[in-house]
């Protein structure tokens, strides 16, 4: 089995799915984009890490996924919950940690959970979410639905042994997992050119007997097609597959790092030559009213401000909240 | 000559002199080579002492840990740093599957002499398994020395001590303190014995016993009850594993009254160990209930709330108060 390395054309998408990824991807968009505000008004508890940069790659991958279907995030995971269907008030109420969050404010930013649309947890540990992501897979075996699990990984978080161990559980045990590392060429301030020692992280899944590719990850046509494959593989019980999709954060590491290993300049020629939401738009010419995807910004744009204004005038959890649900009876 | 120095430039000063002092010493584990540690614990040090010395690694815990068994046990004296303690956990097998146990299991032929450094502690708004107190796992592993400094004069002996030691030593260093405080410290060599605990505060009517930030709280609260005519005893543990009960069984024999304060869940920690020792060994000088502070019995919170949950210098002080009054 083979995984597509041609994009998608974007006429094989239907005009409700090319609106509703670029909806994916402008909320994201938007959501990182205030968050860095917001959080330098030292209201949001707790660290941050910003999805900015990266849209084309969650979305590609979640627009092929129902809400039955799983994924594993990591601590960089606001993309993946935004592109899995995951409530955006829900989301920023829990990442400015109150009650009516989707983890009831306990989780935040780190650990943003919603079962009900197949999100099992973003993870403040590197490396976290293969294993899980295996585990849920074999529950989709179980059940017999023909459901698929994705597993997020950085390239850094590639390094980690739980990843290994997951990739070749999911051959051992023939699950539908969908591996993807999203190498945006730094874990903290590691270059993955000295972390990764083969310097290919797709290139490692044939050791394990995973077919690979590689996409550029700031493409959505790249990823949604790779990731067609790999789902399809999955959900025909072909076993699990490995996605490499090369991308860029925008921001630093976490919202406060003072982004040295990158210049100023080599930022802002991110921003102009590698943004997701530019390539859409330049691959839906002709297809798309450009005038229908401004607004779909200005609705995220508007969808994000409220989530905020509610988020801040919400309740914080009651101190009594510390020590509930510690155990189911406690 | 002295100098203010905070936690942080202690620590490193410490590392430097050790790595000076024996160049089988090598630093290692995420970003603590170029980038000089996400904390700047280290910075400097892979310029000075070069990048076999000073070296970063992919981000892989386990592999982190198993390289420094592998060094230990071929002759080297490796100072692994694991970021946050949190992520701990990952290495555990390394750290009390081997690290601790391969002197005794290989019949005293295997040395380890690795110092682990982490830090913990929470109240600085990070998050969840980036700020728990993770001793008491630790703590519980036969074989592996544990130590915290809470101030940047112990920082600096206690880290050269540890280095030096042929055990190895589960080093915390409390991210509050990292840049609260600042010593006079001397800039040569010094150390700090790995197994001692610390009298830090003489007094007659009560002894505190304590470490890390809440040693610090403890001392605060001292000098408040001292206003009000109670003096406090104040013990500062440094090594919470093996635990110097000597040192506790005198101050408890002088002041008959003990107040136990930590950080950490109070269900089996040091403090619970404390309590035992001095239960078992000392009761009958006691003339109170031994009494103890520490957070809830419930998972490290949400950053929000984290100083609510957190037990402080307050609550050391009602503590102390109610075992005053008993
Ligand atoms: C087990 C563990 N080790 C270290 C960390 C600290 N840490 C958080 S993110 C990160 C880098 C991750 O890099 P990568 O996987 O490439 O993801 P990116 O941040 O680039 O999205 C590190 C070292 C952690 N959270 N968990």
């Amino acid at each position: 089995m083979t995984l597509s390395t041609a994009p998608a054309a974007a006429q094989d998408l239907s005009t409700d799915q090319l609106l509703e990824a670029y909806r994916r991807m402008a909320k994201i968009r938007k959501f990182e984009q205030r968050l860095h505000l917001e959080n330098q008004t030292g209201d949001i508890p707790g660290f941050i890490h910003l999805y900015a940069g990266e849209e084309a790659t969650a979305v590609g991958v979640c627009m092929n996924l129902k809400d039955t279907d799983y994924i594993g995030s990591t601590h960089r995971g606001h993309g993946h919950c935004i592109a899995k269907g995951c409530d955006i008030k829900g989301m920023m109420y829990e990442i400015f940690g109150k009650q009516d969050g989707l983890c009831h404010g306990k989780g935040g930013s780190m650990h943003i959970a919603d079962l009900s649309v197949g999100m099992l947890g973003a993870n403040g540990i590197v490396g976290g979410a293969p294993p899980l992501a295996t585990g849920a897979a074999l529950t989709a075996k179980y059940l017999g639905n023909h459901g698929v699990s994705v597993a997020f990984s950085g390239d850094g978080g590639s390094n980690q042994g739980t990843v290994f161990e997951a990739m070749n559980m999911a051959v051992v045990l023939n699950l539908p997992v969908v591996f993807v590392f999203e190498n945006n060429g730094f874990g903290e301030a590691s270059g993955a050119d000295y972390s990764v020692g083969s310097k290919d992280v797709a290139g490692r899944a044939a050791g394990f007997g995973l077919p690979a590719v590689k996409v550029d990850g700031t493409d959505f046509f790249a990823v949604y097609e790779a990731a067609k494959d790999a789902v399809a593989l999955g959900r025909s019980g072909g076993g699990p597959s490995v996605i490499e999709a090369k991308n860029y954060r925008w921001f630093g590491h976490f919202e406060g790092d003072a982004n040295l290993y990158r210049t100023k300049e080599q930022i802002e020629e991110i921003k102009r030559d590698h943004d997701p939401l530019k390539i859409f738009r330049s691959k839906v010419e002709g297809l798309i009213d450009m005038a229908e995807l401004d607004k779909i910004e200005q609705e995220a744009e508007q969808e994000v401000d409220e989530s905020v204004a509610e988020a801040r005038a919400a309740a914080e959890p009651t101190p009594d909240q510390l020590t509930v649900d510690v155990y189911k009876n406690y | 000559m002295a100098k203010k120095k905070t936690y942080i430039q202690a620590l490193t000063e410490g590392l430097d002199i050790a790595l000076g002092e024996d160049d089988k010493a090598l630093i290692f584990g995420e970003d603590v080579g170029k980038n000089g540690g996400v904390f700047r614990t280290t910075v400097g040090l892979q310029d000075k002492y070069g990048e076999d010395r000073v070296f970063d690694t992919p981000l892989a815990e386990s592999g982190i840990m198993g390289l420094a068994v592998g060094l230990a046990a071929t002759g080297w004296r490796p100072i692994p740093e694991i970021q946050f303690g949190g992520f701990n956990f990952e290495p555990m097998d390394q750290i009390c599957g081997q690290i601790a146990r391969n002197h005794f299991r290989f019949g005293g032929k295997v040395k380890m002499p690795i110092t682990i450094r982490t830090p913990f502690g929470g109240g600085t708004h990070t998050a969840e398994m980036h700020a728990d107190n993770i001793e008491n796992y630790f703590t519980s592993t036969p074989g592996l020395r544990v130590v915290t400094p809470s101030n940047p004069y112990d920082a600096k002996g206690l880290i050269i001590a540890a280095v030096e030691s042929d055990d190895p030593v589960f080093f915390m260093e409390n991210l509050k303190l990292y840049r609260s405080m600042k010593d006079e410290i001397p800039e040569e060599k010094y150390t700090v014995p790995l197994d001692k605990a610390k009298v830090v505060r003489e007094g007659t009517d009560v002894t505190i016993v304590s470490y890390s930030w809440m040693l610090n709280e403890s001392l605060r609260t001292a000098e408040k009850l001292a206003a009000d005519g109670i003096s406090a005893e104040v013990i500062d543990l440094i090594s919470l594993s093996p635990i110097d009960t000597d040192t506790i069984f005198a101050s408890v024999e002088k002041t008959h009254r003990v107040v136990i304060a930590q950080e950490a869940q109070k269900m089996a920690g040091v403090g619970a160990t404390v309590a035992s020792e001095i239960a078992e060994n000392v009761i009958l000088s006691l003339d109170a209930p031994i009494g103890r502070v520490a957070a809830p019995d419930s998972v490290y919170p949400f950053a929000q709330d984290e100083l609510t949950w957190m037990p402080n210098g307050d609550d050391i002080e009602a503590k102390v108060r109610e075992i005053v009054a008993f």
